[in-house]
C-alpha cells in the first residue's frame, strides 16, 4: 500500500488520528486513550497486517514525551509510523504492546530505562541496562549527574 | 659461559669432575620463571578484545612469548589484561576477578577507555573514567584499539618489570 | 543472587546457575541467569547493560561529523556499515547523494567488513563448540582483509572512513591488486572451511535441530540478518530498501529452512560466497570521478526525523535521528540488531540443554556492545 492509501484505510477505521508526511515515512499520532485498540487493529487487520516492529523508541520534548513505533508488514511491505504524545512527564503511563509483538519486551524495558515510561501490564518491567539503584532517567534533558563531565 | 646463554636461564655453571653446580640467585630464578609464563585471564569487554584475540593468532602467536595460556577463570590466571571499556555496573564485577586471582598479579590496560575513559570521557553518565579508579595497573597502553604489536610491547615490557622485581623485598626500579 | 559459593536452588529444585558477565563463551560481558532442571534449560534471564555506554547521550553532544566515530566502537566487527548508515541518515537530511565513486567503494568495503565479520563468527563458533583449528584458519583470512583495511583507512578495526558526502580519501593505489589477489585465497579457503566445520559429525551433532526459531517468532521477536534468514525469513535490507547503488549489482539473499542452529550457520557460510560474488562484480568496475560530495564544514541537518536502515553482518541496524535544525541531533537512536536477536535467546534456549546454549548463542553471533550501546 502507498503511504495515501494506508492514511485512507486507517483514518477509515481511527477518524481521530491525525497524520503528518514530513519524513519518508507516514507519521500516524494516536491518543493515549485509543492507543492500545489502534496497535491491536494494525497488527490483526488483513490488510494493514504490520508484524514487524523494527524500532520502539521515546523522544523527550521537554513539555512533553512522544513515544515513537515504527511499523512494518512483511507481506505488504508498507512501514507506518505510529505515534503518542505522553503529556505527563512526571509519571508518564502507556499501555504495553509487548504481547503483541515480542520484541517490545526489551525495547519496552530500554524505554522504561532510560526515559522513565511506565508500561502498563508489561510481564517484566526492570531497568534492563542500568543498576536498579540508578537515580533518574539519563536520556530525559532534564537530566543530571555532577559525575558527567561535559564540554 | 656465553652472553645468549646467560639470557636463557640467570645461572653461572661451575663445571667439576663429576659434572657441574649451578650458583644463582632465589630472585632471579623466581623472576625467571615468573616473567615467562604469565598466564593470562579470558577478559575482554568490547573492540579490544578482537585485537587481543589478533594478538593470539598465527601471525602475531603470542605464544612465542609465553602468554598461549589463556584461562577462563580467575583462579587460574596471574594477568589480566583488561581489554575494553569499563561500566559503572562492570566495575564491581572486575574488582571481584582481581580478587580472585592469586598472588602475585598483573594488570594490562589495553587502550584509550581503560586508561582515562577515551572516547567516552566527556558527556557519558555511565562509563568509568580510567580502570585505575577500581584495580592497580602495571602498564598502559594508548590506541583505540591498540595493534596487536602494541599488545605484545606492553606483556614484554611486563615482563621486565618482573624480572627487576625481589622475592623478599620492596621492587626494585627498572634501570634505564 | 549469589554469585559465589553454592548455587541457588528454587522450590521446585530447580538450580539457578549464573552464566557471565565473565565466561569466554558470552562473546563479551553478557550476564545469563539459568534455572536449570538436571540439564534442562527452563527459563533464561539475559541481564544486560555490562557495557552500556552511554553512546546515545553522547551522540546528541557531537557534530553530525563527530558522531559518526562512535558507532565503530558499537558493533565493531561491522565498523564499516555502522557508519555508513550514520553517514547516509546524514546525506537523507541534506537531501544529497554520494558520488559513484564513493558508492562503489563504500560498497566493497562493507562487502569486505561482513567476509572479515563472518570469518571471526566461523572461528569463534567453532571455538566454541570445542574446535580450535578454525580459529586459526578464520584469522589468517581475516588478518588479509585487516591489511587492506589499514592501508587505506588507517584502521584496522574501527576505521571512520565514511563521512557524510562520500568516504574520507582515496582508495590506496594497491587496493584493487590486494582485493583481488585476498579474493581468490579466500576462494580456495572455503573448501578448507567444510573440510573443518561443515561436514563433521560432531558438529553437526551439535546444531541440527538445536535451537530452532520458527519465521512467525522471528519475525515478532524483531530478528533480522542471518538469525531470522535461517528460519526463511526474508529480510535482507540490500534487496528490500537498496542504498548505495545495491540495486545495481547481482547477489542471492541466501534463505534457509530449518530454523535451528545449523541452518542459521550454513546462512552465514553462503553469505560469505555472496560477498565475495558482489566484490568481483565491482572491484574492477570502480568508476571514475569524486569520492566525496562538498558539504558545508558544519553541517545542520533540517527540522525533521531521518531514518535509515542497512544491513550489518548482523542483521538490520536503524538509525533514526530528530532534529530540531540545530549542529547536533537532539535525539539519536541506535535500532541495534543484536538487541532484537538476543530478545529471542530465551525463547530459543528454554527446552534446551546447558551445552546446547552455546551452540545457540553463537550461532545469533551476539556482539555485546552493539547489544547495550
Amino acid at each position: 500500500m502507498t503511504n495515501e492509501e494506508l492514511k485512507v484505510s486507517v483514518s477509515a477505521l481511527y477518524p481521530a488520528i491525525t497524520f503528518d508526511e514530513t519524513g519518508e515515512f507516514l507519521n500516524a499520532i494516536s491518543s493515549v486513550a485509543e492507543f492500545r485498540s489502534v496497535m491491536k487493529t494494525l497488527r490483526h487487520n488483513k490488510e494493514l497486517e504490520f508484524d514487524f516492529l523494527f524500532c520502539l523508541t521515546c523522544i523527550d520534548w521537554k513539555t512533553h514525551l512522544m513515544m515513537v513505533y515504527h511499523l512494518m508488514s512483511k507481506t505488504h511491505k508498507h512501514v507506518l509510523v505510529l505515534k503518542v504524545k505522553l503529556d505527563d512527564t512526571k509519571d508518564p503511563q502507556i499501555e504495553s504492546v509487548a504481547d503483541i509483538w515480542k520484541t517490545a519486551i526489551f525495547h519496552e524495558r530500554e524505554v522504561f530505562d532510560l526515559f522513565g515510561v511506565n508500561f502498563k501490564n508489561h510481564p517484566d518491567m526492570r531497568r534492563i541496562l542500568l543498576d536498579e539503584s540508578w537515580d533518574g532517567f539519563p536520556l530525559r534533558k532534564n537530566y543530571v549527574d555532577e559525575n558527567m563531565i561535559s564540554i | 659461559m656465553a652472553e645468549t646463554e646467560k639470557m636463557i636461564f640467570p645461572a653461572q655453571l661451575h663445571q667439576t669432575a663429576d659434572g657441574g653446580i649451578v650458583v644463582s640467585k632465589l630472585d632471579d630464578i623466581i623472576n625467571w620463571a615468573r616473567s615467562n609464563s604469565l598466564w593470562p585471564l579470558v577478559f575482554g569487554t568490547s573492540c579490544c578484545a578482537i585485537e587481543m584475540m589478533s594478538a593470539a593468532d598465527a601471525k602475531y602467536d603470542w605464544s612465542r612469548f609465553g602468554f598461549e595460556v589463556a584461562r577462563a577463570t580467575p583462579r587460574q590466571a596471574d594477568l589480566i589484561i583488561v581489554a575494553g571499556t569499563i561500566v559503572m555496573k562492570m566495575a564491581p564485577v572486575l574488582k571481584r576477578l582481581y580478587d580472585q586471582m592469586p598472588d602475585p598479579k598483573y594488570v594490562i590496560a589495553m587502550g584509550a577507555c581503560t586508561i582515562s575513559g577515551g572516547p567516552f570521557f566527556y558527556n557519558t553518565y555511565s562509563v568509568v573514567k580510567g580502570v585505575d579508579h577500581v584495580i592497580p595497573v602495571d602498564v598502559y597502553i594508548p590506541g583505540c584499539p591498540p595493534r596487536p604489536e602494541a599488545l605484545l610491547h606492553a606483556m614484554i615490557t611486563l615482563q621486565e618489570k618482573i624480572k627487576n622485581e625481589t622475592y623478599f623485598g620492596p621492587s626494585k626500579t627498572i634501570e634505564k | 543472587m549469589s554469585l559465589l559459593g553454592a548455587p541457588e536452588v528454587t522450590e521446585d529444585g530447580e538450580f539457578i546457575i549464573n552464566i557471565g558477565p565473565q565466561h569466554p563463551s558470552t562473546h563479551g560481558v553478557l550476564h545469563l541467569k539459568v534455572w536449570l532442571d538436571g540439564e534442562m534449560i527452563k527459563k533464561v534471564q539475559p541481564h544486560l547493560g555490562y557495557i552500556h555506554r552511554s553512546i546515545e547521550k553522547m551522540s546528541e553532544s557531537l557534530s553530525y561529523r563527530n558522531f559518526i566515530f562512535a558507532t565503530s566502537r558499537m558493533d565493531y566487527l561491522s565498523a564499516h556499515i555502522n557508519n555508513e548508515a550514520c553517514a547516509l541518515t546524514v546525506e537523507k537530511g541534506l537531501q544529497i547523494e554520494a558520488p559513484p565513486r564513493a558508492q562503489v567503494i563504500r560498497i566493497i568495503m562493507a562487502e569486505l567488513t561482513r567476509l572479515s565479520s563472518h570469518q571471526l563468527w566461523w572461528g569463534c563458533t567453532g571455538l566454541d563448540l570445542g574446535a580450535v583449528s578454525p580459529f586459526f584458519f578464520a584469522f589468517r583470512e581475516r588478518e588479509a582483509i585487516m591489511e587492506i583495511m589499514e592501508e587505506t583507512c588507517g584502521a584496522r578495526l574501527t576505521q571512520n572512513y565514511m563521512v557524510p558526502g562520500g568516504v574520507m580519501y582515496d582508495i590506496h593505489p594497491n587496493f584493487q591488486n590486494r582485493v583481488k589477489t585476498v579474493l581468490k585465497q579466500i576462494k580456495e579457503n572455503f573448501k578448507e572451511y567444510d573440510q573443518l566445520l561443515t561436514g563433521n559429525v560432531i558438529f553437526e551433532g551439535r546444531t541440527k535441530g538445536v535451537g530452532y526459531l520458527s519465521p512467525e517468532d522471528a519475525i515478532s521477536y524483531g530478528c533480522t540478518g542471518p538469525t531470522a534468514r535461517g528460519s526463511g525469513v526474508s529480510c535482507d535490507i540490500r534487496k528490500w530498501f537498496p542504498y548505495d547503488g545495491y540495486e545495481k549489482v547481482q547477489f542471492e539473499e541466501i534463505l534457509g529452512t530449518g530454523g535451528d542452529c545449523y541452518s542459521r550457520y550454513m546462512v552465514r557460510m553462503a553469505e560469505m560466497k555472496q560477498s565475495v560474488y558482489i566484490i568481483e562484480q565491482l572491484i574492477d568496475n570502480i568508476p571514475e570521478g569524486d569520492f566525496q560530495a562538498k558539504t558545508k564544514n558544519v553541517i545542520k541537518l533540517p527540522k525533521g526525523e531521518f531514518y535509515q536502515r542497512v544491513e550489518t553482518a548482523r542483521g538490520e541496524l536503524g538509525v533514526y535521528i530528530v532534529s530540531d535544525g540545530a549542529a547536533s541531533p537532539y535525539r539519536i537512536k541506535y535500532r541495534s540488531p543484536n538487541f532484537s536477536n538476543l530478545s529471542a535467546l530465551e525463547h530459543m534456549a528454554t527446552g534446551a540443554k546447558i551445552g546446547d546454549l552455546v551452540a545457540i548463542m553463537a550461532t545469533i553471533d551476539l556482539v555485546i556492545p552493539d547489544v547495550d550501546r
